[in-house]
């Protein structure tokens, strides 16, 4: 442990860190500008994410991480050791059992707890982007509330595809002031948005951290006469058979075989130990492949 | 009757420069006033510093708001300025893609306006969006399509149908005919003549051209460096005009 400081990040930058997270708990939905540092991963595989983990961790901490729910794909098990690594720090697959979870694109199916930090990874943290380029015009508009803009891409949604077709990265206002872009989870998640952990979003590319204090107000925008719907895969879980979990769908052969399978492989596991069995599902046994 | 609009001793200089100055008029409500001028006399400047897209050096825009009557605009707040922007104000750029955006289907660019003063109800938003493309003779089948796909002259339509979808009070034009062809400018200055007589709007046209304002405007004001020179009705200035430098502008035209 010689190596590294602890969590691999200096203190003062940590520092620095630390300060930018709690202007965003104070703001939330706010974008707080921070100096993001280069870290020893490509931008888009989590830098953001990584440098706020590496605030907020501490050694007793148990560290949990996630992509698109999985535990076991290759920008989770990096992080997670890297982590390891550098920090020493307790890792688990378990959500429940995790102090510190970093996530890229879901939000675990279990209800997280008023003692648990949620982090996210971000590529995108301005909602307005895509429809206004200027970075001076959206921070204005930020600040000055004007949001028609937003309403502006729902409606094209509609009117192109007869419903709101944005299915992840969905705006939210939160605590009735400020429209933030909750990362590019799916809009199934949007609802568990209001939750009692702490919610933390880095962007490091784009140098911006914000953050979502728990038991916070989130509201997700939509029109009156077209509300918002969270949406999943019609079916059930083929492995554990939850009919309540957000899915994945796996193509199984060439023949028009598939699978739907829950994205949160930790929720599906555990459902699975607890003899849960899905239409295509085997009954658990430990240490199988 | 209290004036729309009270333009008092505004000036505006680029570091030395002058970009206009001593600026004084009142705009009544349903007047319509056109600004003339050759190219770099301040029209633009003096249309830019009344809009609230410049801050001018000196002088006092009031405008009649309806909650609380005659405001500076240019001491008022941002956020204030802004509103008005997207509400009472109307602003038509001479190039449609400065006003329009481009990667937005026409039903969105009219609905902007709209979803900005909270209209939150998809039908009635898309409804009112096809009567304004309907009033500015766009079908209702091209409500769908992003302006890139329209012509120069449907771009300038939409442009105004988006202005006006909130029924603005007071509405700036900066050449709003500029770059279209002869015929193409007939129909819309037609179409603009019409919706100023329906809705009783006000206006501030700036234009070089002088068939616009003789169509359009009631009241006249000749610049020349960043000064007027001349103001009065439209066709006492045009017929009899006073200045030499009016009189070269009205013999300049081209009689066909």
């Amino acid at each position: 442990m010689s190596d590294y400081n602890f969590a691999y990040l200096d203190e003062q930058t940590k520092r620095m860190i630390r300060r930018a997270i709690l202007k965003g708990l104070a703001i939330p939905g706010y974008q707080v500008p921070f100096a993001s540092r280069e870290m020893p991963m490509p931008y888009g595989w989590g830098t953001g994410g990584v440098q706020v983990s590496a605030a907020v961790l501490t050694p007793d901490d148990t560290f949990k991480v996630i992509d698109q729910g999985a535990d076991d794909t290759t920008n989770a098990v990096s992080i997670r050791r890297f982590f390891q690594k550098t920090a020493g720090v307790a890792v688990t697959e378990a959500t429940s059992q995790a102090s510190v979870i970093q996530t890229r694109h879901r939000i675990p199916e279990e209800a997280l707890r008023d003692d648990q930090i949620i982090v996210y990874q971000v590529p995108i943290p301005e909602p307005l982007r895509f429809l206004e380029p200027s970075e001076v015009e959206t921070r204005k508009m930020h600040a000055l509330e004007e949001y028609g803009l937003m309403h502006v891409k729902l409606y094209e949604d509609i009117s192109q595809h007869g419903d709101i077709a944005t299915a992840y990265a969905y705006p939210v206002k939160v605590e009735g002031r400020y429209v933030m872009d909750p990362s590019p989870i799916p809009k199934f998640d949007n609802p568990k948005l209001e939750m009692s952990g702490i919610q933390l979003f880095g962007a490091g590319r784009e140098q911006r951290i914000y953050a979502i204090p728990p038991y916070t107000k989130v509201v997700s925008l939509d029109f009156d006469d077209y509300p918002f719907q969270p949406t999943k895969a019609d079916h059930a879980c083929d492995l554990c058979g939850a009919p309540d979990s957000y899915l994945d769908e796996l193509i199984v052969d060439d023949v028009g075989g598939r699978m739907f399978m829950c994205s949160d492989t930790d929720y599906c596991a555990t459902r699975r130990k607890q003899g849960h069995v899905g239409a295509q599902g085997m009954p658990y046994e430990e240490d199988a492949a | 009757m209290t004036p729309l609009l009270q333009v008092e001793n505004i000036a505006k200089f680029y570091g030395a420069r002058i970009g206009c100055t001593d600026v004084s008029f009142d705009l009544y409500p349903g007047e319509v006033m056109g600004i003339v001028g050759e190219s770099g006399s301040g029209k633009s400047t003096l249309l830019n510093c009344l809009a609230g897209h410049m801050t001018p050096d000196r002088g006092a825009v009031r405008f009649d708001t309806r909650a609380e009557g005659l405001r500076d605009t240019i001491t008022m707040s941002e956020p204030e300025r802004r509103m008005l922007g997207r509400t009472d104000w109307a602003f038509v750029h001479q190039h449609a893609r400065d006003g329009l955006r481009m990667n937005v289907s026409a039903g969105g660019n009219v609905g902007e306006r709209l979803m900005a003063v909270n209209a939150r109800h998809y039908g009635d938003i898309r409804a009112e969006a096809i009567d304004w493309l309907g009033r500015v003779e766009i079908t209702e089948d091209r409500i769908d399509d992003r302006p890139t796909a329209f012509s120069g002259g449907m771009q300038q339509r939409l442009q105004i149908a988006r202005n006006l979808v909130t029924r603005p009070r007071l509405v700036f034009m900066d050449e709003p005919t500029g770059g279209l062809d002869v015929s193409v400018q007939a129909r819309l200055l037609d179409l603009l003549r019409g919706l100023v007589r329906e809705m009783n709007l006000s206006a501030i046209i700036v234009t070089h051209d002088l068939a616009v304002v003789r169509l359009l405007a009631d009241r006249l004001m000749v610049m020349k460096d960043g000064h007027v020179i001349e103001t009065g009705l439209t066709d006492q200035v045009l017929d009899d005009p006073q200045h030499a430098y009016t009189q070269l502008l009205v013999s300049s035209v081209l009689q066909v």
